[in-house]
């Protein structure tokens, strides 16, 4: 009997509530492609039992999980071939994970050890594994057919909603030997400390574009501006090569893909590489002072004007609002 | 005496909008222009930058596996200040596992020891081949990076991903795909044009490498994206508070 296996991410002990719905995925999946069992597998050092418990609250049919040491530090290879190793245990025939940065780096790994064809990005799963993706930075929708007996698919959470509480599945701690290579060691992970929500989290996104034109601006008008919404924030490419913002706040064909209800882009001009990122978004406000941007095109709001005014303006009107 | 390979494919140019074909099975050939993926092109900026360092790597040779005319774009990135080229010649629309054989057997053939590649490629935007690569030829592997370092025998790469950076060191041989802000890739010299035209290409047809396999991923149809509801402008701030006041976005 064939499964689907499917990879949740996890953290010291928690699920990123960005990558749970490829969650939701397999479970459309198990019902458009007909599979009898789904099973999820979390991969981790320290707390990776807790968040074990956590993922088999989603009704999903059972729940595996590796906690080794050898697997606290993230390394792609022994992720993959524990991956595929289970994946080969189980008789599955489709595998799938998030589009994070892990799931994108180890996934095509497992395609290439199990020979089989991968969908990157997939938005939506149609019958006959046949699977909509983007490309061309979103320019164009491709419907792709996937070949052969195991196919991969790594998911755009955006484009799936949060899993729903529903049956318990059970749990089980597997012991395949997650093997360490001397020739690829992990050094350090920067992370910024951040208390406002994560970019693939949040409710509310602000944006800051080249318009900023400082770290300290970027600052002084956007974090403000984040606060009293509750937001997280995002830049542009040019915001982040520059330096006012981290990489990771990119947003974007090569940053991160959001669809938030309230995205507001201040100073951003809307290449095609900035809308791949963003366009999904409910509600779009754009502001900025050339009337002619092309990021207007997509806005539900456009409000045409100085930045360094209106976002001031814009602070004092919700905290006026909140009151 | 160590040796970089720089895959590189030919993807049309990102400022002019793609369409779909009649068929919808591929996009429209009409008035395309065609550029080096640009995350390749950073790759062979990163591969020169590199070798001109002076830390044992002599040679840059890139491999673009695609059309006959692909060969602009290869002279193109040759005029960087690559040595050589190789062109696996087709007119077939590959996948990313079928490019990964064509250019292990190609790694294999010549020992390489170094494979600097884009972490996708800005038309079919899979990001899967350098990942595959460093599997098939049991590699090391750092995706997405944004900074290198080599000192001898091993290689410290900053990789972006969520939350911030990483930091991998690797023993060679390895695969390093590149991300955007690895470096800016330079301009063409009118003498590096002149000397890309001398530079060596071997020409070799794809139906002389073997086992490359069947294409297992294929596009059914391609389609343009619904468009968004016209939206509409708001003259001041208080307009926009009452909007999303509407649209129950703040309270
Ligand atoms: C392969 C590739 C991948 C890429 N990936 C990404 C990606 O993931 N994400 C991304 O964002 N970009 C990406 N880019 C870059 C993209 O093409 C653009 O260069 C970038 O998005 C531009 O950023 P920007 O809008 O902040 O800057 P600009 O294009 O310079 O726009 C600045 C805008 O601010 C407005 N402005 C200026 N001053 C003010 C003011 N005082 N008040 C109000 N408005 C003002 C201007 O009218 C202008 O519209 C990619 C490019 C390539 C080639």
């Amino acid at each position: 009997m064939s499964s689907i296996l499917v990879y949740i991410e996890s953290l010291g002990g928690q699920l990123p509530k960005s990558s749970l719905p490829v969650i939701s995925a397999a479970l459309k999946a198990k019902s458009v492609l007909s599979i009898n069992t789904v099973i999820g597998v979390l991969i981790g050092g320290q707390g990776t039992d807790e968040a074990a418990k956590l993922a088999s609250e989603y009704g999903l049919d059972k729940i595996l999980f590796i906690k080794s040491e050898n697997a606290e530090n993230y390394m792609a290879a022994s992720y993959a071939s524990v991956f595929a190793q289970i994946a080969k245990d189980n008789n599955s025939t489709l595998l799938m994970g998030p589009a994070s940065s892990k799931g994108r780096d180890f996934l095509p790994r497992v395609s290439e050890i199990l020979d089989a064809p991968q969908a990157s990005d997939v938005i939506e799963i149609l019958a006959g594994y046949t699977f909509k993706r983007p490309m061309y930075a979103g320019n164009l929708i491709a419907e792709v057919e996937l070949e052969g007996d195991i196919k991969v698919l790594t998911v755009r959470t955006s484009a799936f909603p949060q899993p729903e509480k529903l049956s318990v599945s059970e749990v089980t701690e597997i012991n395949i030997p997650v093997l360490k290579d001397e020739n690829s060691v992990f050094v350090s992970y920067d992370t910024v400390k951040n208390e406002r929500p994560e970019l693939g989290e949040a409710d509310i996104i602000v944006s800051g574009g080249r318009a900023l034109k400082s770290k300290e601006n970027f600052e002084s008008v956007m974090y403000p501006l984040a606060d009293v919404l509750g937001a997280a924030i995002g830049a542009s490419r040019a915001a982040v090569d520059s330096g006012y913002a981290p990489n990771d706040w990119q947003v974007g064909q090569t940053g991160k893909i959001v669809a938030p209800k309230l995205y507001i882009a201040v100073g951003i001009s809307g290449a095609v590489q900035h809308l791949a990122g963003m366009k999904d978004s409910k509600v779009i406000v754009v502001i900025n002072k050339d009337p002619e941007a092309p990021i207007f095109e997509i806005a539900s709001y456009g409000l045409v004007g100085d930045l360094f005014t209106v976002v001031p303006e814009l602070i004092e009107a919700l905290k006026a609002a909140k009151l | 005496m160590k040796k970089i390979f720089v895959p590189l494919k030919r993807v049309p140019d990102w400022q002019l909008k793609v369409k779909p074909s009649a068929d919808g099975l591929t996009i429209d050939q009409t008035n395309l222009k065609w550029i080096i993926n640009t995350f390749d092109e950073i790759a062979v900026e990163e591969a020169i930058r590199i070798r001109d360092k002076g830390v044992g790597f002599t040679e840059v040779v890139l491999c673009m596996i695609g059309p006959k005319e692909g060969s602009e774009q290869l002279r193109s990135a040759l005029a960087m200040g690559a040595d050589r080229a190789i062109h696996i010649i087709t007119d077939e629309d590959i996948d990313s596992s079928q490019a990964t054989k064509i250019l292990a057997h190609i790694v294999k053939r010549d020992n390489y020891d170094l494979v600097i590649i884009g972490k996708q490629a800005i038309d079919s935007d899979s990001g899967q081949t350098a990942q595959r690569l460093s599997v098939r030829l049991a590699y090391q592997q750092a995706s997405f990076a944004s900074k290198i370092d080599v000192d001898g025998e091993s290689l410290t790469v900053v990789r972006e991903v969520d939350g911030g950076l990483e930091t991998l060191k690797l023993k060679l041989p390895a695969v390093v795909s590149t991300d955007l802000r690895l470096n800016e890739p330079r301009l063409r010299s009118l003498p590096g044009i002149v000397a890309a035209k001398k530079k060596p290409v071997e020409e070799i047809p794809m139906s002389d490498i073997p086992d490359v396999g069947s294409k297992k991923v294929k596009v059914r149809k391609l389609s343009v994206p619904p468009s968004r509801p016209a939206g509409q402008k708001v003259s001041s701030v208080s307009e926009l508070i009452s909007k999303l006041k509407e649209e129950k976005l703040i309270g």
